[in-house]
């Protein structure tokens, strides 16, 4: 274990290793697995194991109980009941094998092309699936079983056709989501034939989600297998469990417990599929969660070791009414995957005045956004937040319980995020979205709230108040809605705001205008405001202040028309001199280093 | 070796293409993404395409590529017909013809090492894996990758890697034409200004010619011969890349370039006043 972790610092290993590490964790997985080899494996050695023939009848040992030479005893016939059980779990296994080979054979090759090409074999595709659910089954299963015997073959095909609907959907469902993916695009115009991406692409997404939903159809299929043969559709002259269960019930009032030993059979290895299938399922899902998300802490450094460098501008909270906020020495960390705490924010502090606009500048996984989050106590629990101080209008925030940061956040503080429709519910309408939290918190009436809302997309400059008071969140476009969003973040007063990448969802035309929306609010409500950036643009146009962020800390922090004109941090000047604005055009370059096209 | 001399023939030539999206389901809208567009290219230059969301400038990118079908027009590739290209042809014009996608993320399949992401496009043109494996530890090198960079994942890379990675991928056939969709948009200041120059400098030692695509002016003007602005699937103005980025004559485009706040806050406050004066 301790050789593993070792080489995992170093080179994450592949995500099938991953995988298999995270099913090896989940206990009933791994019994439930250990329970089926077992099965497995005494099924398939049963002619080398089982203690007697298990034709053989001797009548005079007929219903014996449990002995030495009859572990399980005798049935009816006076045959051996282990013998038969271990013969018959070959006809479940092998009963589950034919009918998910079966409908894996009818429904994943189908719902790969389905999926992949769409259009008239997908039509055609999913009709002939619709249709198969749609048949009575039983019938098809006795129809079949009339006309070509009771044999275990051409019965389990049946009821895996039957059941390859269910494989062909989620298939297909799959490969339609993949199929956007612009690696898909990517290996199309390498040149890859459709065979190879979809066998080499698409077929390793779908890989997981079938074996999945395989092995809980496995389990079916012995519980229909075993119902066939227990109704006596079935072979009689092949031992099985089914088999042995309905012979079970024929000496029921003589024998009540033969019952036990084939019900156990049954119902334990059915159990033990779905069971590995779910610890299956949860491993899976363990490696998808590897997206960018709002709460990765991207990347940043283990607490200990970290060497303190010229950071951290102290704050001046010196002025008569002190400043509207004071953030001294925040930090904040996330359990790590090895113990060690990841550090994402270290000693932060800032201050923000009543009507001033401090910038919160830095590239990805420099802390800005967990330090807005955590000045707002909007942080995951798993985040543990300490700082020396934190105040709001002389409020310390770092005491207060949650009730109270709900009563803080919108009347004291408010927040504008980055993408303006994944925060707009998608089901409510605009209106109701808006009024909802006035009437919490400003304890108003409905209209008094539908009037304040309206005033409100007014002053936001929206054309159509009412209309767009009436309409969902897929009615507007991301400019509008980033309207609303910003007519939501002050509909309560608010003495901070918090706007967390306002434009960087929106075009430059669209931009211009939220950014003059913000500067007029901020302005004429005098309020405080942090805007967290990474496009110095925006930074010029509308801060007054600024603090550079990289790698949790603060590096820098100046007045704005100083941080441009003399940047003293080296990554400051790193990030000024990669600005694009005022470089060269391409061809001016070009001649002046001598290059001929 | 500084590329291919500039021939009379352009490498690419889009005339009048048009595309149109039917609506999804029955008796649904049409949906006019490109209107009568024409541009060409020519071997070794750049071309930039400006335009915000909707305008179509990664639909024309996408028909370029055959991922869009072209409703009229037509597109040729070095004096041939492509506009709609048989599977075939299209998989023999993958040797010249390459993309870089903006989302270094969904853009390299996680399952895959780096190695056999960038050997799939080799090994599909028939190559060995001797052949491949020696394309590989090149590619690496011309991006600025480590050699063992081949065994490890898409995650353990950062943006800015990653985007190297589609490069590399992009690269491995030597095309002679790279379609780059909003390939730095994704990515931090610094990485950005990095990726721009190893985009210019494979542009210098290989010759290949670029249609770049990005809603910045400053990116594209950084790295673009031309340039042409698009608006609502039409092209509004196009030229020289110098002109087009800072005396543009389309009032659209005037708009576009006052509305990109500048890094210095006495110009932007200017800059706001002109863009306030022009609506």
């Amino acid at each position: 274990m301790t050789a593993t972790t070792a080489t995992h610092t170093i080179a994450p290993p592949p995500a099938s290793g991953r995988r298999l590490r995270a099913f090896l964790r989940n206990p009933m997985g791994v019994i439930a697995g250990l329970v089926l080899l077992l099965i497995v494996v005494a099924s398939i050695l049963a002619p080398w194991i089982a203690p007697h023939d298990p034709g053989l009848v001797v009548l005079a040992e007929s219903l014996a109980p449990p002995s030495l030479n009859h572990p399980l005893g005798t049935d009816g016939n006076g045959r051996d009941i282990l013998s038969r059980l271990l013969w018959g779990g070959r006809v479940s296994l092998a009963a589950g094998t034919i009918m998910v080979s079966a409908a894996i054979i009818c429904g994943v090759p189908g719902g790969l092309l389905a999926g992949y090409y769409s259009r008239w074999f997908d039509a055609v595709a999913s009709w002939v699936s619709n249709m198969l659910m749609s048949l009575p089954q039983i019938l098809i299963i006795i129809v079949v079983i009339a006309s070509l015997g009771s044999g275990l073959v051409p019965t389990m095909i049946t009821l895996g056709v039957l059941a390859s609907p269910d494989l062909f959907r989620l298939t297909r469902s799959a490969v339609i989501g993949v199929r956007q993916e612009l690696f898909i695009d990517a290996a199309k115009v390498s040149g890859l034939s459709d065979f190879r991406i979809i066998f080499r692409h698409i077929f390793s997404v779908i890989l997981g989600p079938v074996l999945v939903r395989s092995s809980f159809m496995f389990g079916m299929a012995i519980i229909a297998q075993s119902g066939l043969e227990f109704l006596g559709l079935g072979d009689p002259l092949r031992p099985s469990w089914g088999g042995e269960l309905s012979l079970a019930f024929q000496n029921f009032q003589r024998a009540p417990n033969l019952v036990i030993a084939p019900g156990v059979a049954i119902g334990l290895t059915v159990m033990a599929l779905v069971l590995f299938g779910a610890a299956l399922a949860d491993s899976l899902g363990a490696t998808r969660r590897t997206k960018k998300g709002n709460w990765t802490p991207a990347p940043s450094r283990p607490t200990d070791g970290a060497p303190h460098d010229d950071a951290a501008t102290g704050s001046s909270p010196d002025e008569p009414e002190g400043p509207l906020l004071v953030v001294e020495n925040l930090a904040v960390s996330y359990p790590g995957e090895d113990g060690k705490g990841v550090v994402v924010v270290e000693d932060v502090s800032l201050h923000v005045r009543r009507g001033e606009v401090l910038g919160l500048v830095g590239e990805s996984g420099s802390g800005k956004s967990q330090t807005s989050f955590a000045i707002l106590g909007l942080l995951p629990p798993e985040a543990s937040v300490s700082a020396r101080r934190l105040r709001l209008d002389g409020q310390s925030l770092e005491v207060l319980s949650e009730k109270v940061m709900e009563r803080l956040r919108g009347q004291k503080m408010a927040y504008v995020p980055q993408e303006p429709m994944s925060n707009l519910d998608p089901s409510f309408t605009v209106g109701y979205q808006l009024t909802t939290p006035m009437r919490h918190k400003l304890h108003i009436s409905r209209s008094e709230a539908k009037e304040r809302a309206l005033r409100l997309l007014e002053r936001v400059g929206i054309p159509d108040p009412a209309r767009t008071f009436a309409s969902y969140p897929h009615q507007l476009s991301g400019g509008m809605a980033q309207r609303v969003l910003i007519a939501g973040a002050v509909s309560c007063d608010p003495e901070l705001l918090i706007a967390d990448e306002p434009t960087t969802a929106v075009d430059v035309t669209v931009q211009v205008e939220v950014l003059a929306l913000l500067r007029d609010l901020q302005q004429e409500r005098n309020m405080g405001m942090i805007l967290v950036t990474h496009n110095l643009g925006v930074v010029a146009d509308i801060c007054d202040r600024v603090a550079v962020m990289r790698k949790g800390r603060i590096v820098e922090e100046k007045p704005v028309r100083e941080l441009f004109s003399n940047p003293e941090h080296e990554y400051t000047r790193m990030l000024l001199a990669s600005t694009l604005e005022d470089a060269l055009p391409r061809q001016q370059r070009d001649d002046e280093m001598g290059v001929t096209r | 070796m500084t590329g291919s001399t500039i021939g009379a023939a352009p490498l690419l030539q889009v005339s009048d293409v048009n595309v149109v999206y039917r609506g999804a389901g029955w008796r649904r809208p049409t949906f006019h993404a490109l209107h009568d567009v024409s541009l060409d290219i020519r071997a070794g230059e750049t071309l930039g395409l400006v335009g915000e969301s909707g305008s179509g400038k990664t639909t024309l990118g996408r028909a370029v590529l055959g991922l869009a079908d072209v409703s009229s027009g037509s597109v040729s590739f070095d004096g041939d017909d492509i506009t709609r290209a048989t599977r075939r042809t299209r998989r023999a014009l993958s040797r010249d013809i390459q993309v870089v996608f903006q989302d270094p993320y969904s853009s390299l399949n996680p399952a895959m090492t780096v190695a056999s992401i960038l050997a799939e496009p080799i090994t599909a043109h028939g190559a060995t894996r001797q052949e491949a494996a020696a394309r590989i530890a090149e590619l690496l090198d011309q991006i600025g990758l480590e050699p063992d960079a081949g065994r490890r994942y898409p995650r353990e890379f950062s943006g800015g890697q990653r985007q190297r990675i589609a490069i590399a991928r992009a690269l491995a056939l030597r095309p002679r034409l790279i379609v780059c969709d909003e390939p730095v948009s994704a990515l931090d200041l610094s990485t950005q200004a990095r990726i721009l120059d190893l985009l210019i400098d494979i542009q210098v030692t290989t010759g290949v010619a670029y249609l770049f695509i990005s809603h910045d002016l400053s990116v594209v003007r950084y790295i673009s011969h031309r340039v042409a602005v698009m608006l609502d699937g039409q092209i509004l103005e196009s030229g020289d890349g110098d002109k087009v980025t800072s005396t543009p004559e389309h009032p659209y485009t005037q708009r576009l370039l006052l509305a990109s706040p500048i890094p210095d806050p006495a110009r932007q406050a200017q800059r706001r006043h002109d863009y306030a004066n022009l609506a």
